[in-house]
Parts: structure tokens; sequence; C-alpha cells
């Protein structure tokens, strides 16, 4: 589907891949008189490493001091905090805490508290294992103490890059979905972009391609890093395990393990990942029985109750690691082009940061910044987290609108308003997937089992999408 | 804030199925007055509505009917009696005062009540909660979803399916599975047998031509807009082997649903992850009462009908007597492998109890069954044939002697 059509007149910016930084960087682009156009290979904004992560807003405490990544974090966790909490993007400042369960770990959470200092977070805290079983009494044996993070949070990423995608859009900015950049050519100081719904032109180059920009760097006759896409299998634990922990539960980084986490989602379920295993397919995004038996095996350590409540969803992302362990953010002036790679984990964190980075850089270079009079809205987005007030529970809105009150998705209690709501409008969903990501509708413990017919019945109709087509047996 | 609605009634019933529905109805009939039945579905009738098979009613009605139809005739019944339902609203929350919270179109419900009765039946394990490895692409179904998608809305389905489970419900996937034009390329079970009934599985390797691939187990799902194929596996070997389909159905593995009861904090018994209840339905917090495949998944749906009115009877009994009584105080039954649940897994030593349901995980012959309470044998009763996934009955009367203040009282295979 196309959001934008293609147009004979270059666009100031083009910008490549609408995840959480490409959608941030035409976010904050949106703000100047520039005309920007996103170009995404697949359906939707937030497609891709963007949608599958541990959704955590991180305070960077464990950064490489002194890094690119550790400065854009720092200032990201601020910015996004404020953001989401203007726009009503679902955000629980839960804290974090790191667990000790050996003399190794015990040793090295004094020199993790010097490095959070180094990066400018100084509200860590070293506990006593008592301090640390007062906190989670749910932990299983053997903890030696542990080191709390209080400001790590937890975050929707999905409401994220649409808040993004959807005020870019407010204020003019063009999103081209299904348009995979297949060759980038520069004319007459333009770049040309052959996408498969026609020529792109622009004056100025972002790649932001993500598990494809050292493909997209390639195209523009650069070879600056490789990405080698690493897998994180993830297990997602039915909402009545969420009581069993307070706060993100952070294994302590060692030289042999980086271990996997224990944390809440703002949807009110308990998320345990992610393992690391670099492959070769950047659509490898299968989980496997040995990665999900190796999550157990931890979990099982960790809060061992965790293995005894059902699972409600199993999958994988993909982060575009690089052989740096630095951001590779790099201008080529001559060529208006900028590369926003290796931005990893963390991106969804120092998104924002990052976007206003790359518009300095931008202007720095050349490209004409002035402020528009009429500065673009904040999004009001959906309330998905479970501390927010939800439509069903919201007897003024019902009020308003009945279907508010029309529950569709039983597990995840998604009324007819919300599915309605999500494929109307612009960037509206037009895929399972997308209605997943802006409403939660099948991503309950029944799996679809009460609401599946209902939920693409529905999409069909509001998309005009056949059911075929968006079940998969239309290719 | 806009204003809550406010509700009375005298029994609220959580779930229009089955059992909600002749719970009701036997209220109604032993003198309840305002008996308000909420179902979060548009029409009420529960899983039977998309069964399009015939079987339904023997026990409960005395007739044959098809699950639409038999839906049809207890919501006829239940009105007729002077139930009350309440459709597409959905009970959001339970308060140990008695309190329910619920929500539709016209707004948000607070409802108080003499006693609930929670029947919120079961539902099948989807991919995801057996652990299955793989891509997560379209075309991956639990049977009650595929049998809505075809019955229900009319929706394709595929052209090869495999389905995941041989018990009585896989076969049902099966049949819906033709009525779509779809190849059932085989049922699969990791189980050395079928778990249904023997002309079941005839009848489909006979005249469908579809096999039961037993020992066999599903490793992962492989496609990426679509599913292209399964790895299975032979538990027997280890082996591993792929079948090229594009529907995979899950079917069966059913778990109550349990998350109002258990957001409450009603005790849920480790075994039928149900409520812990005695055979009157009585949870443990008072004034709540559960029935139906909520307390033990999965009985057809005339034995769901039919206990669940002698859970309306209990409950009347005890409004009668103005008794808060809960399971909380009663002995509890356990169980030890192989046997997965009994039910009654609560009882009160001073009423009898008549009949004791139990599921085993492995095939086994007649055997006996030992009941122990502190280690010492109150009793024992030989079993049938024990088959995986099916109920076992047994006489009570065993549990007569046990002791109130000797713990719980265990079963196992002697």
């Amino acid at each position: 589907m196309t959001q934008g059509i293609v147009r004979d007149t270059p666009y100031d910016v083009a910008v490549i891949g609408a995840g959480v930084v490409g959608c941030a960087i035409a976010r904050e682009l949106a703000r100047y008189e520039v005309s920007v156009v996103v170009l995404e290979r697949s359906g939707d904004v937030g497609n891709g490493t963007s949608k599958a992560n541990t959704a955590i807003l991180h305070t960077g405490f464990d950064c490489v001091p002194g890094s690119l990544e550790s400065s854009l974090v720092s200032r990201g966790y601020h910015l996004l905090g404020a953001y989401a909490e203007e726009a009503g993007i679902a955000l629980e400042r839960t804290g974090g805490l790191l667990v000790a369960w050996d003399d190794e770990q015990q040793a090295a959470l004094t020199s993790l508290q010097e490095k959070a200092e180094k990066n400018g977070y100084d509200a860590t805290q070293i506990l006593s294992a008592a301090q640390v079983r007062d906190r989670e009494p749910n932990l299983g044996e053997g903890v030696r103490g542990g080191l709390a993070v209080p400001g790590e949070s937890i975050i929707c990423p999905w409401s994220t890059v649409l808040a993004y995608a959807l005020e870019a859009a407010s204020a003019g900015v063009s999103f081209l979905l299904n348009a995979q950049v297949t060759g980038v050519a520069r004319v007459e100081g333009l770049h040309v972009l052959a996408t498969g719904q026609g020529d792109v032109r622009s004056r100025w180059l972002v790649n932001a391609a993500g598990l494809f920009s050292s493909d997209v760097d390639g195209l523009c006759d650069h070879d600056d890093f490789t990405v080698t896409p690493r897998r994180g299998e993830l297990v997602v634990f039915d909402k009545l395990a969420r009581d069993l922990i307070t706060s993100i539960i952070l294994p302590v980084p060692t030289q042999r393990t980086k271990g996997v986490l224990i944390a809440p989602t703002v949807y009110g379920n308990v998320l345990l990942g992610p393992t690391a295993d670099d492959v070769d397919d950047p659509f490898a995004t299968a989980t496997t029985e040995q990665g999900i038996t190796r999550l157990f095996e931890a979990a099982r350590k960790v809060v061992p109750k965790l293995v005894d409540e059902e699972v409600t969803a199993m999958y994988a992302g993909l982060r575009a690691a690089t052989q740096f362990q630095d951001y590779q953010i790099r201008v080529h002036a001559g060529e208006a082009y900028v590369c926003v790679g290796g931005i990893r984990s963390t991106g969804l964190t120092a998104s924002m940061a990052i976007a206003e980075y790359v518009t300095g850089l931008l202007g720095d270079e050349g490209l004409e910044l002035t402020a528009r009079t009429l500065v673009p809205e904040t999004p009001d987005m959906a309330p998905l987290g479970e501390q927010q007030l939800r439509r069903y529970l919201d007897a003024a809105a019902i009020g308003r609108d009945p279907a508010y009150g029309q529950v569709v998705c039983h597990c995840e209690r998604v009324t007819q308003g919300e599915i309605r709501d999500a494929c109307t409008g612009v960037l509206g969903a037009n895929d399972l997937g997308a209605l997943r990501r802006r409403t939660r509708a099948m991503n309950g413990r029944c799996q679809g089992f009460y609401c599946g017919a209902e939920v693409v019945a529905l999409l069909s109709e509001l998309s005009g999408r056949s059911p075929a087509a968006l079940t998969g047996l239309d290719s | 804030m806009t204003r809550h609605n406010e509700i009375d009634c005298d029994v609220l019933v959580v779930g229009a199925g089955p059992a909600g529905l002749s719970a009701a109805s036997e209220l109604r009939a032993l003198g309840v007055v305002r008996v308000l039945v909420l179902e979060r579905e548009a029409q009420a009738g529960g899983v039977p509505r998309h069964c399009h098979h015939t079987g339904f009613g023997l026990r409960d009605l005395h007739r044959l009917l098809s699950g639409p139809r038999y839906a049809d005739e207890l919501v006829r019944r239940a009105l007729a009696s002077g139930v009350q339902i309440l459709t597409a609203t959905t009970v959001t929350s339970l308060e140990k005062n008695g309190q329910a919270h619920a929500t539709n179109s016209s707004g948000v419900h607070d409802i108080t009540s003499r006693a609930v009765l929670l029947a919120s039946g079961a539902r099948e394990r989807p991919r995801s909660a057996r652990l299955v490895a793989g891509d997560r692409p379209p075309g991956v179904f639990t049977t009650g979803q595929l049998q809505q998608w075809v019955y229900g809305k009319g929706l394709p389905v595929g052209t090869r399916a495999l389905v995941i489970g041989a018990e009585h419900v896989s076969f049902s996937a099966m049949m819906t599975l033709r009525h779509a034009h779809v190849k059932p390329v085989a049922l699969v079970t990791d189980l050395e047998e079928h778990q249904s009934v023997a002309p079941f599985a005839f009848a489909a390797r006979r005249f469908f031509g579809v096999p039961v691939w037993t020992s066999t187990r599903v490793v992962a799902i492989n496609g990426q807009q679509r599913v292209r194929e399964v790895v299975l596996e032979d538990v027997r070997t280890g082996a591993h082997r792929v079948e090229a389909v594009d529907v995979v159905v899950f079917s069966g593995d059913w778990i109550p649903d349990y998350e109002l009861a258990r957001r409450l904090g009603v005790e849920l018994d480790a075994g039928t992850l149900g409520p812990a209840s005695d055979d009157g339905g009585r949870t443990s917090v008072a004034s709540f009462y559960a029935a139906g495949n909520l307390l033990h998944p999965v009985e057809t749906a005339d034995v769901a009908a039919l206990r669940a009115r002698e859970v309306a009877r209990a409950l009347v009994k005890d409004l009668a007597n103005d008794s808060t009584s809960s399971s909380h105080d009663q002995i509890a039954v356990r169980v030890e492998a192989p046997l997965s649940w009994a039910w009654p897994n609560r009882f009160d030593p001073l009423s009898p109890v008549s009949r004791v349901a139990l599921r085993a995980k492995t095939f086994s012959g007649s055997r006996l069954l030992v009941a122990r309470q502190d280690g010492r044998e109150i009793g024992r009763e030989r079993v049938g044939r024990i088959v995986p996934n099916r109920s076992l009955s047994v006489a009570g009367a065993f549990l007569a002697v046990a002791d109130p203040g000797r713990g719980p009282v265990t079963l196992s295979l002697g």
C-alpha cells in the first residue's frame, strides 16, 4: 500500500527506513520548512527491529563512557520520556535491578556503578541480598546482591514509532510504504532513488535502513561497516505473571555471558530474553527450540515461578549489529548523504536524540533549517498501556462513542472502536501485524481462539483488502 | 468521569455457554427471582454455536442436536424460564464483596448480587503456549478459531493442513477442514495412540484417508508470509522430517479461562488449573461458585450442563441457609502422576461425594485407584482403561471416611 505518491519535484530530504530512527528523523525535520519523504521497504512503519525488542527506555548507565551512543542515549532518555507523557505513549517507570548471583557478578557491581557515573547517571544504588529480596521476593535462591537503576523504564515501542510518523505526516512528510530502494544515482546534484513505485528525487539522503543500512550504504558506493543481524529470541508470559516482578530484572554483564533479562511490559505481561546469536539472513526472525530452552533455563534460576505460567507469545527480533561497538553516524557532505548505521538495542531510547543530532549535521552541512511557524501537533495516541485508562474502562469515551464499549479481542480487551480508529486515516493499519501493533488485538493469551475470525473480517471490511490477502493466501 | 450504571440481581452468572445457561435455568426453576447472565460474545450459546456437527444434547436434553441447534435450545429455555441474558457484555473484574464490573456499548456497569456463578469456559492452548518454535506466519489456528473462521465468517482457510492433537476435538477440526475443502494430511500426537473413540479414528482413516501420526511431535513452523512447512520429530528416534502444508490447527490441550477467578483471588487447583472447588462448585471465596469447563477442561457440553445444574442446586441451598460456605476449609484432593487431576478437588466429609472424575497423562489398562490421607490408605476403587485427555469416573463413597483433621487426600494408581 502506498501512503504517499511519487512526485516529480525533488524533496529536500529522503529518509530510507521507517523504523524508530527514520521516523524520529522525519519528525524532527518536520519542525522546519523542509520537504521530506520516508521510503520504507515493508508495508508499515516500525516493522523491523523497531517492533521486536525489549521495549525498555534505557538510562544509558551501562553504555561505553564517552561514546556517541552514551551521549545520545542519555539525552534520548529524557526527550522520549517527556514525549511519551505528552503523546500518551504507555510508559512505566518501574526501575531496573541488576542481580548478582556469584562472586564475579557481585564484584562487578561497583565498577558498573562507576561506569554509570561516567555516563552521567548517578542514581544507582548498591543493594544487599536482603534488600534485593525485599524488592523482588520471587527471585530464585542464591542472590548475592544487586544494583538498583531507578530510572530504567518500560515503554510501548509500537506507539512510539507511530507517534513520530503521525506527527511527521501531519506536518506534510510523505511516507512511501512497500517502496524498497533498489538503486541510488546522483543526477545533476540530486539523489535519484529507484523504488518499485518509481523514482524519487531528493537533495539530501539519510540512510536509516537498520538491518539494511550497509546495503544502502553500498548503493551509495560506501563500505563503512557491515551489519550482522544479531537475533534475540524473546518469550512473553501471560499477564497473570505480571505480579511476580516489580521492576526490570537485569543480569550483571560479565566477560563470559551477557545473560537475559526479565521485564514487565506496559501491556501487563512479562518478557523473558533476549538470546544473542549472529545470523546471516536479515529475515531470520524465527524462534528456535534451543533458544527457548536456554531462556527457560535462565528464568528457572532467576524467577522460578515464571516458568509455571502460560506463554502468550514467542518472537525474535534482529539487532543491526556491526563490527563497531558505537553508533556509525557519518556525513558524506560532498554527496549530501548521511548514514545512520549501527544503531543497536538502544535505538528506541536514543531515537529523538539521534534525530536532533542528524538534523544538526544536515544543518551544519548546508541544509537550510527554517523553523515552521505552525509547529506540528503532538499526536494523541491510543491508550495501549495497562496503567493508562483503557477505552473499555472509560465510561466517558463509551458515552461519546458506544463502539468503545464493544470488546472484540477479549484477552487484551480491545474494542471495536479502537480497531476502527487504527484502520482509519493516515498510516492506518492494512495488515494484521499493523493492526496488532496499533491495538494489541490478537496479542493475548488465546492468540485468536475467540476473536481471530472476527478481527480478520473487521480488518478486511475496514481496509478493503480481502481475507485471503490479509492471511498470505494471495501471494 | 461519567457515572457507572448500577445493576442489582440475586445471582450473576458469568458466561452464557451450556454450563452458564443450564445453571441459570435451574436457578430460576428453584425460585431465584433475578438471575442475570452476562455474555461477552454477541450471541449466547458458547462454544457449541460453532460446532456444526451432531452429538449435542444427548444426556441433558435427551435429544440429538447439532451444536448451533443445541445452543439455541439452551438459550430458548433460559429465556423462557425468566433468565435475563445480556450479550456483548464483558465482565472486566470481580471483587470479594461480590461486586462485579462489566462493560458494554451502553457503558460501564457495577453489578451487585447475592452470589456469582463463574462459567467462563475453557480454550485450547495456542501454538505459542505449546512452545512451538519457528516463524509466525498466518495459517496457524486453534480448532475454535478455525470453526468461527469457516462457519461464522466463511473466510478462506488454505489447502493442506496438519491437525495437532488426536483427541475428540481434533476429529472435529478435521471435519471442519473437510467442510472448508482443505485437505487434512494427518492428525499428529506425541502420545502412542489417539485419545478419542475407536470409531472416529477408524472413520477418519477408512472414509477420509486421514491417518493419525502417533509418537510425533511438532518442532517448528516455517514460512514468512504464510505457513510453508512443519518440522516434525519422531519422539522415539528423535528423527526429524518436514511436511509441506499451509495450515496448522492446534486442537485440544484445553486450559480453563480462569483470569477473572484468579484475579479475584480464587484458589486454583494445581491439576485442573480451574478454581479449586467441591462438587457444589463452591470456590475458596465465599459466595463465588464455578461451573462447567472452567472447573476442569473439558467435558462434552451435555456433561458440563448437567453438572452445572448441580452447582445451581448447591448455590440455592446455600442461599436458603444464608450460608457463606466456601471450599476454603474443606479437604483437598491431590493426585500423583500419572494422574493429572481429580474433580471435585475439595470436599466436605459430611456431605457425600457421588462421583469423582479423573484424568491421567498416560495410557493404561484397568488399575486400582488408591486414596491415602496422611500416608494412611483410606480406600481403593478399580478404574477402567485409562486414556489421556478423557475422563474416568469412579464412585466417591471412599472419600466419606476421610478425617477433616488429617490434611489432603492423595489419589494414586496402585
